[in-house]
Formats: structure tokens, C-alpha cells, sequence
């Protein structure tokens, strides 16, 4: 499979609604294509085995080969999480203790949730969120916590959250501006952290709190510049599929950051109903934006069941409960 | 009072998961009764709360809802710092229950209340609360209740929907001390004075308050919605359930109810039109509540009219918002008030959503097809299991009605004892495709006249056709 060298960013980005002139150009988005190729082999291979993609094991972890030093990491990606009739945030929590593992500065904006549900999680999956933000490798901005602050005590200086205070819908810029302060490389000369990484928990809730679809979608375009492009760093974000419930910034939102993103985990429930042994469905696609698709994108399906400390992904219809 | 007695069953110290005791944690309070870090000497010991219990799975502190069914269904019960939605019936009947129910647990528990209403002045609210069954008192009228629930058919084991009976039936557990977890109230009697005049509440009325000069901040919340969140953010700050005031150590639960959140009533005309000015402002009431929920030691139940909701798009919003989200959908004026199955019961109950806390999994139990009935004194909730087997006897075609039979063989007076299953469900499934074709003469109808007779099991009786099926036709 030849790939043309230098391939410019094309910057299709489907949204309705005015486009905003950007003045900066997104140059090239390389891959790593060797790393890609080594992942989709790898899953190819054991698509079979039931395996514990959760577990405590940092040598399994199938993202390392695409994001270790060794692979040409030229560029971010954006990650987009996606949930449908079900819960998503067992992939939040997976994210944010895989990068902290392998040692990245790790922005999280977490909006939905407090600090203390996600350290609790995380000693499960065997990183302590307290000891990283201690040490600076964890910047954390508590959306709850916050909201308070901003909605009952005026404040001095613009709050990522200052949009709560507003009567009209405003733009995410304080939001934005917190999260290239927090990622923005210390000059010390030293580097302690390979990489920064913008995760976001999660999207669908700031459409909630009177953001339209296209600010929204102007903050991840302005956060993936900086955080992408500029510090070659990566984004994870999550998003609500509202399915059949007809919420149309939300569907603008989702198509598109699908458009945007360069690789898709959809968790999606079973068509059929609740089930005691398989929690859902996944499903991973890989996507690449920087280039016209001159192949299909590739896609996998698993089914996962969420056990205590891990997650289990078996083929579909694999299920040992089954079997 | 009931209130002093403390809950045995709460443990003095979960292992699970500590909260590494750093230094630097700004707030002393530790969501969620993990106990107060060991480490710190001067913070006082957490003591066991009345009336909480900690979750099995991850030691999470976890209320009452009032109804110990709707306890088990949840996983243990309310988890504090959450929001209890209950998504109201169509005619408000019976979610107003389930909001006393929670209030009076408070009550009997010595929790502190909020309540606050556009509709009803709060202490009237407080009045209406029904009266907890304590231990010997009405045990006996307790008893009698269970007794004429059970039904012959309970027992009968079932042929072909067999799997059902595998499923666990919903426990029926009397009236037991006030020091335990969940109690159980008399719907038909009322709290006594006493009680309500023992505790501690504050109450919310709208059309009171919205004339007051309660200081308001700016902010995009239809009025009624930000004096509320006022007052809740100052009765949690002043009696210090969020630990933040040095002067007050609580060591107590607020139960917070809000009724008809959403309702024209509040100022919100969500319920009036499809995209109105205020589309955002319950959830961002909804987002901030959450937000003084979960630093304080508090629980939250609202009621909620989404049946009138206009847009679809605001009830995913706020069913994403909130932690427990339960549906109550009645049988009044619907066409399942006829249906044989719905007989014993008043309504349905959905439980939509339960939510993951501080961990990957959730206690989400099995049991989906719920129904509640109000009987005299109790609100039960039960499994729609038993009426399967009416049900088994209506989606069958007359042609197999006799292998329904529940008193002798099934296959009638042993006719077919020698065949195996395979050749009797043959023998009968052609037994039932010749019921399209005209036999000679119809067959007799002897029975209830319920159900057709059509060609039944002495097809084969002594290895020759007794009664020749329209298949293989006799000419005449």
C-alpha cells in the first residue's frame, strides 16, 4: 500500500452554519502509518481471544504501538468517543489512565462527573489522580465544582466556565484559553512529558448549558490547532449519540467531530435489549482526514462486557457466556 | 424517637478505596462517607449517619428512597450527592407517593428536608406524609395483606415460557424496627404531629419567594429556578452539609425534594412550546444543582413532567444530567387498564437509568417488566411473572390449546404416551394446519366455547387415524 508523501490537510469539515474564516493553515496530519498497520494486524490476529484490554498491563496496551517514540509521531489525533443508548465512560476512564501511564501531560476537562469518581476509578485501573496532579502532570478543571463558583460568587477573572453567567449563548474562548495554558510547554528545557493530550468529558453536556452546536464546534477546532498541530500532542473528546430523540445540535456536533477525527469508538448497547453478560457493542473506526480516502476506512466490531477492574472484548456472538 | 436509634448495619470504616490522604486536599469534607482520611489527626472521626448504609460494591454511602422495593431495584438504595428523577405519571397520582415516601423517610430518619413546591405551600406538603409502620403495631393487618396475595397459580410451574420461572421473585419483607435501612409507610394513615414537629425542615414555596429580595445574580435561569438555587446553596452552606463552614459540623443528611420541576408553574415553558426562550434553563439548573449535590452530604429527589415536555431533545439532556431516573407510567385512561394481564395493577415503572458511581459497573438488576400496585396500606413493586401464564393461554391458536392443560397429561387421556416429542408436536402440528382445510363435518364443540375445538390428539390413537385430517381427505 503506497502512500504519497506530503499529502496537505484538506481541512473537510462538514457543519452547517457560517463557516468562521481561521487564519491559520493546518499543515500536514501525517499518521503513523507503520503504527497503524501494526495495530490493525495485531487486532486482525486476535480478534478471536477474549483479552482484557483494561487490565493493569501497560505491555498490552494496543495504542502504545501507535504513540510510542519508536513510530513516526508527527502529528495528533483526535479521538472521538461516541455513546448510544448506553454508557461511554468506561472509555473515558481507559484514555485518561493510559495516558497518564505513559507519562503524558494530561489535560482533562471533566464536566460531568467530580474529581473523586474519577480517582476512584483510576486506582482501579492502577494510576493515583492525586499524586499526577500533585506533580503537575495532571491539569484538572472539575466542571461541577466550578459551575458553582461561577453561578454564585462573581469572579475576578475570566473562569473557563464564564459562559454560565452569560444570558446568550457566548463562545468557549476563556474555556479554550485554559486549555492552552494548562498544555503549554514549560520552557525549563527539560522534557518531563512526552506529549500533551486535551481529553474532554464531556461534550454533549456544554450544548446543555446553552453553548450552540457551532461554538462548540469552533472550541475542539481551535483546541485541535493548538493541541494537534502545534504541540503534536493528541485529543480525546466524548459525545452523546441522543439516537432517535431528534437533538439536532447534538447531531450537528457529532457528524461533525466524526468528520474531524481520525479515529471513532462508538459504544454502542445491543440492538436487542439489556443483556446480563454482554454490556455492548464497540465499534472502532479508523479514519484519515488528512487524505482524500483513496481506501476504505477501516472498521472493527467487538462486544465488551465491564467487569470490576477491566474490560472484556470477545467477536460478536463470542460471548463465553454463550459459548 | 426513631430518629436516635443508629443504623446497625453501617461498618465504622470501608477498606475500599481511601482517598490517599494528601496534604493539600483544600476541602476536609470526603464525598461520599469514604471515611475522613486516618492520616489527618485533628479531623474528627467520621460518625455512622442515621440512616445510611454504605453500598456492598464500592462503599458508597447510600440513602432510603422511602420504598424498599425501589431500593433493591436501584442497587441498595440512593447514593448521596445524586438526584432521584422520577418521571411523573399522566395524571400525577402516584408520583407524589413516591415524594412523600422519600420525605418521610427523612423524617423518621431525623434528616433535615427541603422542600420546595410551586404548587403546594411545603407544610402542607409535610402533613400529607403517611405514617411509618413501626414494629408490632400493624403487623397484622401487614399479614392479612400478603395472604390474599397469594393466588393458587403462583405455584403452577410453567411448560413453555419456562425461563421465566428462573427469574427472582421481588421480596415481600414486613414491617420491622425503625432502626433499620428502609422502612414502610401506611398510605392510607397520616405522620403524626409529633414527628413532623421533631424535625428539621425548611420549605420553598415559589410564589412566596419570588417576591422576596432574595439577592439575585445574574445568570441565565428563569427566575424562579435561580431563587431556588439560592436557597438550597444557602441552607447547604449555612447548616454546613458541605463541610466548608468552621463553625457548624454537620454530621447529617439533607433530603432535598422539589416538585413539578419544569412545570409552567416554575416560570418554564418547556411544557408550553417546542423551542421557547428557556430551552437551556432546566438543564443548567439541573448542571449546577448537580454540582451542590455532589459536595455535599445531600439527596435529591424531583418529580418531573416530561410527559408534557415538548421537545424529545430536553428530556435526553435531562435524563443525561441527572443520576436515577425512574418512570411511572399509570393505567388510569389508557388501553391497558383492560388488558387481563395489567389486572392486579396500577401502573408501570420504568427504571431508565442507574448510574456508574466510582466505578465501571452499575448494579443494574435483571428484572425489567415492572408494575406497582397501591394496595390499601402499601405501594408494592412487582414483576409482571405471574400473569405469563394467562398470558400462555391467549397467543396460541385454539389447535394447541390442549397442550395447556394443566391438570392431567398434557397431551390428553394417554394417547400419545408411547411417542416422543418430536413425533406428537408433529402429529399436532398437523393437526393444527388441517383446521384451513373444510372437513367433512366440524367438529363438535364441547368445552367452555372459549377456545375452538379443532382436531385433536386421537389422530394416531392405535396406530391408525381415527379421525382423518383435511390433508389426506376421505371422499365422501
Amino acid at each position: 500500500m503506497a502512500r504519497r508523501p506530503g499529502t496537505g490537510y484538506l481541512g473537510v469539515v462538514v457543519r452547517r452554519g457560517s463557516t468562521r474564516g481561521l487564519d491559520w493553515r493546518l499543515g500536514p496530519a501525517e499518521s503513523g502509518l507503520l503504527g497503524h498497520l501494526a495495530y490493525s494486524q495485531r487486532l486482525t490476529v486476535r480478534s478471536r481471544t477474549e483479552r482484557n484490554w483494561l487490565g493493569p498491563s501497560p505491555s498490552w496496551a494496543p495504542q502504545a504501538d501507535l504513540f510510542s517514540p519508536r513510530s513516526s509521531h508527527s502529528g495528533g489525533k483526535l479521538t472521538l468517543l461516541c455513546d448510544a443508548k448506553t454508557d461511554g465512560s468506561f472509555l473515558v476512564h481507559h484514555f485518561l489512565s493510559f495516558y497518564l501511564k505513559a507519562n503524558c501531560k494530561v489535560c482533562f476537562v471533566a464536566l460531568i462527573q467530580s474529581f473523586s469518581h474519577y480517582s476512584i476509578v483510576g486506582q482501579k485501573l492502577g494510576v493515583s489522580l492525586t499524586m499526577a496532579r500533585e506533580r503537575g502532570q495532571l491539569v484538572f478543571l472539575e466542571g461541577l465544582k466550578s459551575a458553582v463558583d461561577v453561578v454564585f460568587q462573581a469572579q475576578k477573572e475570566p473562569h473557563p466556565l464564564q459562559f454560565l453567567r452569560e444570558a446568550n449563548a457566548g463562545n468557549l474562548k476563556p474555556l479554550f484559553e485554559f486549555v492552552r495554558e494548562a498544555l503549554k510547554p514549560i520552557d525549563s528545557g527539560e522534557a518531563r512529558w512526552t506529549y500533551p493530550v486535551l481529553l474532554v468529558d464531556d461534550l454533549s453536556v456544554l450544548l446543555s448549558l446553552g453553548m450552540g452546536a457551532v461554538a462548540v464546534l469552533d472550541f475542539i477546532h481551535y483546541c485541535r490547532a493548538t493541541v494537534c498541530w502545534e504541540l503534536k500532542g493528541n485529543m480525546v473528546v466524548l459525545v452523546h449519540d441522543s439516537g432517535d430523540a431528534e437533538d439536532e445540535e447534538n447531531d450537528i456536533l457529532l457528524n461533525g467531530l466524526s468528520h474531524q477525527s481520525h479515529l471513532i469508538l462508538r459504544a454502542e448497547g445491543l440492538a436487542t435489549g439489556f443483556c446480563r453478560d454482554v454490556h455492548g457493542q464497540l465499534r472502532i473506526l479508523w479514519r484519515r482526514p488528512s487524505q482524500p480516502t483513496v481506501h476504505r476506512d477501516q472498521s472493527f466490531t467487538y462486544q465488551y462486557k465491564i467487569q470490576d477492574k477491566s474490560v472484556s472484548f470477545f467477536a460478536k456472538g463470542m460471548s463465553p457466556a454463550v459459548l | 424517637m426513631a430518629a436516635a436509634a443508629t443504623c446497625g448495619s453501617v461498618a465504622a470504616s470501608t477498606g475500599s478505596a481511601v482517598a490517599t490522604a494528601s496534604k493539600n486536599n483544600v476541602t476536609s469534607f470526603q464525598r461520599r462517607g469514604r471515611r475522613a482520611s486516618g492520616t489527618n489527626d485533628s479531623g474528627p472521626r467520621l460518625v455512622s449517619i442515621t440512616g445510611t448504609r454504605p453500598s456492598v460494591r464500592n462503599g458508597q454511602l447510600l440513602v432510603s428512597t422511602g420504598l424498599p422495593a425501589l431500593d433493591q431495584l436501584l442497587g441498595g438504595g440512593l447514593a448521596v450527592g445524586t438526584v432521584l428523577l422520577i418521571e411523573e405519571d399522566k395524571y400525577n397520582i402516584y408520583s407524589p407517593l413516591l415524594f412523600k415516601y422519600f420525605l418521610a423517610e427523612g423524617i423518621v430518619n431525623g434528616h433535615t428536608l427541603l422542600v420546595a413546591s410551586a404548587k403546594e405551600d411545603p407544610a402542607n406538603i409535610l402533613q400529607e406524609l403517611p405514617a411509618p409502620l413501626l414494629d408490632d403495631k400493624c403487623k397484622k393487618e401487614f399479614d392479612e395483606d400478603v395472604y390474599n396475595h397469594k393466588t393458587p397459580e403462583s405455584n403452577i410451574k410453567m411448560k413453555i415460557a419456562w425461563r421465566y420461572q428462573l427469574l427472582p421473585k421481588m421480596e415481600q419483607i414486613g414491617p420491622v424496627s425503625s432502626s433499620r435501612f428502609g422502612h414502610y409507610y401506611d398510605a392510607s394513615k397520616r405522620m403524626p404531629q409529633e414527628l413532623i414537629e421533631a424535625s428539621n425542615w425548611h420549605g420553598f414555596f415559589l410564589p412566596e419567594k419570588i417576591s422576596s429580595t432574595l439577592k439575585v445574580e445574574p445568570c441565565s435561569l428563569t427566575p424562579g429556578y435561580t431563587k431556588l438555587l439560592q436557597f438550597i446553596q444557602n441552607i447547604i452552606y449555612e447548616e454546613g452539609f458541605d463541610g466548608s463552614n468552621p463553625q457548624k459540623k454537620q454530621r447529617n443528611i439533607l433530603r432535598i425534594g422539589i416538585q413539578n420541576l419544569g412545570s409552567p408553574l416554575w416560570g418554564d415553558d418547556i411544557c408550553c412550546a417546542e423551542n421557547g426562550g428557556n430551552s437551556h434553563s432546566l438543564t443548567k439548573f439541573l448542571y449546577v444543582l448537580r454540582g451542590l449535590l455532589r459536595t455535599s452530604l445531600s439527596a435529591c429527589i424531583i418529580t418531573m413532567p416530561t410527559h408534557l415536555i415538548q421537545n424529545k431533545a430536553i428530556i435526553a439532556r435531562v435524563t443525561t444530567l441527572s443520576d436515577i431516573v425512574v418512570g411511572l407510567e399509570s393505567f388510569i385512561g389508557s388501553e391497558r387498564e383492560t388488558n387481563p394481564l395489567y389486572k392486579d395493577y396500577h401502573g408501570l415503572i420504568h427504571i431508565r437509568q442507574i448510574p456508574r458511581l466510582n466505578n465501571l459497573i452499575c448494579d443494574e438488576s435483571d428484572v425489567k417488566d415492572l408494575a406497582f400496585k397501591l394496595k390499601r396500606k402499601l405501594f408494592t413493586i412487582e414483576w409482571v411473572q405471574d400473569n405469563y401464564l394467562r398470558q400462555e393461554r391467549n397467543i396460541y391458536p385454539p389447535g394447541f390449546s390442549y397442550l395447556l392443560k394443566q391438570k392431567d397429561s398434557a397431551w390428553g387421556e394417554g394417547s400419545l404416551q408411547h411417542s416422543t416429542f418430536l413425533m406428537s408436536f408433529l402429529a399436532k402440528a398437523t393437526a393444527f394446519a388441517s383446521r384451513l382445510v373444510r372437513h367433512s363435518e366440524p367438529l363438535k364443540q364441547n368445552g367452555s366455547g372459549r377456545i375452538r375445538q379443532a382436531a385433536g390428539p386421537r389422530l394416531w390413537h392405535d396406530g391408525r387415524r381415527q379421525e382423518a385430517p383435511g390433508l389426506l381427505g376421505i371422499p365422501p
